[in-house]
């Protein structure tokens, strides 16, 4: 899988979960300060991200990811697929 | 016409659409149920109210558990809607964090031993006691969600274990409390579903895995297929229950030793 489909993937899940319009959704975009998520839909991305990628993150990754690239890059060094 | 027709039941606990609320809400939804529901607090309502909407329900009550006057004000706000309440699904837990991971005695003290009980296991005791006079001549039927923690040991769920033992009890004392008017209290002990909630029980996913190895039918069970359970044993149909916990697990509780999780 590259990078730009993990890209593309990412970023339909999360304009899904946080109910914005992808073409908001940017790389350096931060989930809560850009997208306006709170600390439940942080929890529930984590979520979706898990079982669109067939990979576990553990609480202490999850608290890393708090912009589009940090999920990228997450995914593309741990995703399975 | 469903078997919950024009039943009138309020669903606490829905937060999103993984939710086990959520799953029974649709099912009893389906199958005719009125529902309202509640929220914890102001800066939930509005998520709640948009999942509420897909039941066709704008009834939306606050009720944070561990405050009586919330409680009180929830019901006496539901019976200006209301003639009378048919159900109350209790779909409500918490634990601090830092009591849900880790060996137990080290996690537990007894502030998350308090507030544990307080919110899982009394408060669905708080919500019959103030939805009683709603309830009368209506063979009413309450239902909470517990878990095998509740009577079996298992790494991280802790505090949380002996919570849901008080709450099994609870449902037997309610029931016997409440039985000779007609209102029944029953429970559901579901298989490990990944809620938002089970997102603070540590190594979750470790748990679905082994349940998935080990259960009979290999599989974890859905929010759907507790919600199926939960809209029968709220309807007549289940109008001889009362006082039972019911398992929703794909019968992960009934096998103690299984060679498949040997396998890579």
């Amino acid at each position: 899988m590259d990078i730009t489909e993990i890209e593309q993937r990412i970023k339909k899940i999360v304009a899904e979960q946080l109910g914005v319009n992808e073409s908001e959704v940017k790389n350096e975009s931060s989930f809560v300060n850009d997208l306006g998520a709170d600390s439940l839909d942080t929890v529930e991305l984590v979520m979706a991200l898990e079982e669109e990628f067939e990979c576990e993150i553990p609480d202490e990754q999850a608290e890393k990811i708090n912009t589009v690239q940090e999920a990228i890059d997450f995914v593309a060094a741990n995703s399975t697929q | 016409m469903g078997f919950l027709a024009d039943r009138q039941i309020l669903i606490t606990g829905l937060l999103s659409n993984r939710s086990i609320a959520y799953g029974i809400a649709r099912a009893m939804h389906r199958e005719g149920a009125k529902l309202a529901f509640t929220y914890q607090s102001e800066d939930l309502r509005e998520r709640v109210s948009k999942l509420a909407a897909e039941f066709n329900s704008d009834l939306l009550f606050r009720c944070d558990v561990s405050q009586d006057e919330e409680i009180n004000r929830c019901f006496s706000e539901l019976a200006s809607h209301w003639d009378g309440l048919d159900g109350i699904v209790h779909s409500i837990a918490f634990a601090p964090r830092t009591a849900l991971t880790g060996d137990y005695l080290e996690s537990v003290d007894r502030q998350s031993f308090q507030i544990a009980h307080d919110v899982s296991s009394y408060s669905f005791a708080a919500l019959a006691k103030a939805a009683l006079p709603l309830m009368q001549g209506r063979s009413a039927a309450l239902l909470t969600l517990s878990y095998l923690g509740a009577v079996r040991v298992m790494p991280n769920y802790n505090v949380m274990g002996l919570a849901k033992a008080s709450l099994e009890a609870n449902v037997r004392f309610m029931a016997s409390s409440l039985g000779k008017q007609g209102i029944r209290v029953n429970a559901i002990s579901a298989g490990p579903i990944k809620t938002l909630a089970a997102a603070g029980i540590g190594n979750f996913g470790k748990l679905l895995g082994y349940a998935e190895k080990v259960a009979p039918l290999k599989r974890n069970v859905t929010t759907e297929e507790v919600g199926n359970v939960a809209a029968f044993l709220c309807s007549n149909l289940a109008s001889g229950i009362t006082g039972e916990i019911t398992y929703v697990d794909a019968g992960f509780n009934t096998v103690a030793f299984n060679l498949d999780t040997d396998e890579q």
